[in-house]
């Protein structure tokens, strides 16, 4: 039980100098793994082969031996740096989160997702609680992995706690594998059971 | 005294400049046939209370004439528009969905279409199905899409690389989920918007085509035919034919491209909140 990537290259075209040269890596269920780099490494570009938004140019990503699927719900979420992005500005929250499932109380309130939040746009409310939907909807699609490309790193430290928070209390609960990917040593020492360096 | 931000004053603005269409509208259009009878004793009377724009030469009153005319012309103007920007968001959503290849395939022909004047095609075309109200109508429906069709090409393309599409992507929606739910609702507005604005070229069109006579037939009222008339007794004095009739459509062209303007401003959300 395990997504791993396997001897992976990659760059974006072919006059491109390649962004990953046969990186592998691997994650365990139930295991925090922090993928610490400074910018320009490759983290990101890694975290987006590993949801399959990506697809590498050499090398393959596993899911439990295989392939990741192709159609259907991906058992792989990947959560971004900036939510405001990553959701609709025409959608109210509420159906952002019906888009990957029915809606669970007791997520919202796990979630700190107040009700009158989900009647508004996204442009009313902030980042920090932009985030939460963004979390809450990867987990509701009953993702088995997530992966975290800098999620806290546009927020304050006292949402970057909330967030964290929440997102470890999940991941404990479902034996979810996590990948924080981050600049913060510090935040990755904290959360993470093993630390990779890119 | 209560005073209104800019919003409101534009909603408003734009509320009065629609009423005021459909009014013109309805008036140009339940004006009976025999209000405007010819009668040879009335012949060729210049501009006064009794006839507003005067009498043309079968002593016709012009400014019944002209309402009717713009009834028409806005009938037309609705019609090829609507058409040319359904077919323009159709064609715009297939050349940024579909592969290289349609795309290329969708460019080729609006560069063929657009680098013939216009107003050469809809003579041509109108012409080749026997003029009149089909002709002229098909004329400027297929001559109008182009511009907007691009213009959505790019809405679709920059929207489809958008991080809530790939999310919803990975969430397991198919791409007609997609298309309907994340794409087509951001079309709304450029939809809208470029149909009004589509629809003073269509009315200046229908005008300009039926005055050089590969238009709607001599004897229905339309503007274009109004002025192709006058033109025979400019030089005998009779000025009122031509100015007051060319006045009224150069009106309702810039009503419409305002209420257009107006539009956009309200649908824009970066002044939605004004």
């Amino acid at each position: 039980m395990a997504l791993e990537a396997q001897d992976v290259y990659f760059r974006y075209n072919k006059k491109q100098p390649w962004v990953l040269e046969g990186r592998s890596l691997k994650l365990e269920r139930g295991e925090r793994l922090a993928l610490f780099a400074p910018s320009g490494r490759g983290k990101s570009t890694l975290a987006m082969l590993l949801a399959g938004y990506l697809a590498p140019t050499q090398g393959q990503i596993l899911l439990d031996g295989e392939p990741l699927p192709s159609k259907g719900v991906c058992p792989v979420q990947l959560i971004y740096q900036h939510p405001e992005k990553a959701i609709n500005p025409r959608w109210r929250l509420g159906r952002v989160l019906e888009e990957s499932g029915s809606l669970q109380e007791d997520m919202l309130e796990a979630f700190g997702i107040e009700r009158p939040w989900l009647q508004r746009f996204p442009r009313e409310l902030s980042g920090g609680e932009l985030q939460r939907f963004c979390v809450a909807r990867a987990l509701l699609s009953g993702a088995q992995y997530l992966i975290c490309d800098e999620i806290s790193t546009m927020l304050d430290v006292i949402t970057q706690a909330q967030i964290w928070n929440v997102v470890l209390a999940e991941a404990e609960k479902r034996k979810l594998g996590l990948l924080a990917v981050t600049h913060n040593r510090h935040l990755a020492q904290r959360i993470c059971t093993r630390m990779v360096e890119l | 005294m209560k005073t209104w931000n800019r919003r409101t004053k534009v909603l408003l603005l734009t509320a009065v400049m629609a009423a005021l269409l459909i009014a013109l509208y309805a008036l140009g259009a339940l004006i009976p046939d025999d209000a405007v009878a010819s009668s040879i004793q009335n012949a060729k009377q210049p501009p006064s209370w009794e006839h507003p724009f005067g009498t043309d030469a079968l002593g016709r009153d012009l400014f019944l004439r002209t309402l009717k005319g713009m009834a028409v012309s806005m009938t037309i103007g609705l019609a090829a528009s609507a058409i040319s920007a359904v077919v323009a968001v159709l064609v715009g959503v297939c050349a940024a969905t579909g592969s290289r290849r349609v795309d290329a395939c969708v460019g080729w022909v609006i560069d063929q279409v657009m680098s013939v004047p216009h107003t050469v095609l809809v003579i041509l075309i109108s012409f080749a199905l026997g003029r009149g109200l089909r002709g002229l109508l098909v004329g400027i429906a297929a001559t109008h899409w182009c511009s907007l069709a691009r213009l959505i090409r790019g809405e679709v393309m920059q929207l489809r690389s958008q991080q809530y599409v790939a999310v919803s992507r990975k969430l397991g929606r198919s791409s007609g989920w997609i298309l309907v739910h994340h794409l087509l609702p951001h079309l709304v507005p450029q939809f809208f918007v470029g149909l009004i604005l589509m629809f003073p070229h269509a009315i200046l069109h229908e005008a300009s085509v039926s005055f050089l006579g590969f238009g709607l037939p001599p004897e229905q009222p339309a503007i274009g035919i109004i002025l192709s008339e006058s033109m025979r007794y400019l030089s005998a004095g009779m000025w009122w034919p031509a100015v007051l009739p060319g006045l009224a459509l150069v009106l309702i062209v810039l009503l419409v491209d305002k209420l257009g303007d107006h539009l956009r401003m309200i649908l824009d959300p970066y002044s939605a909140q004004e």
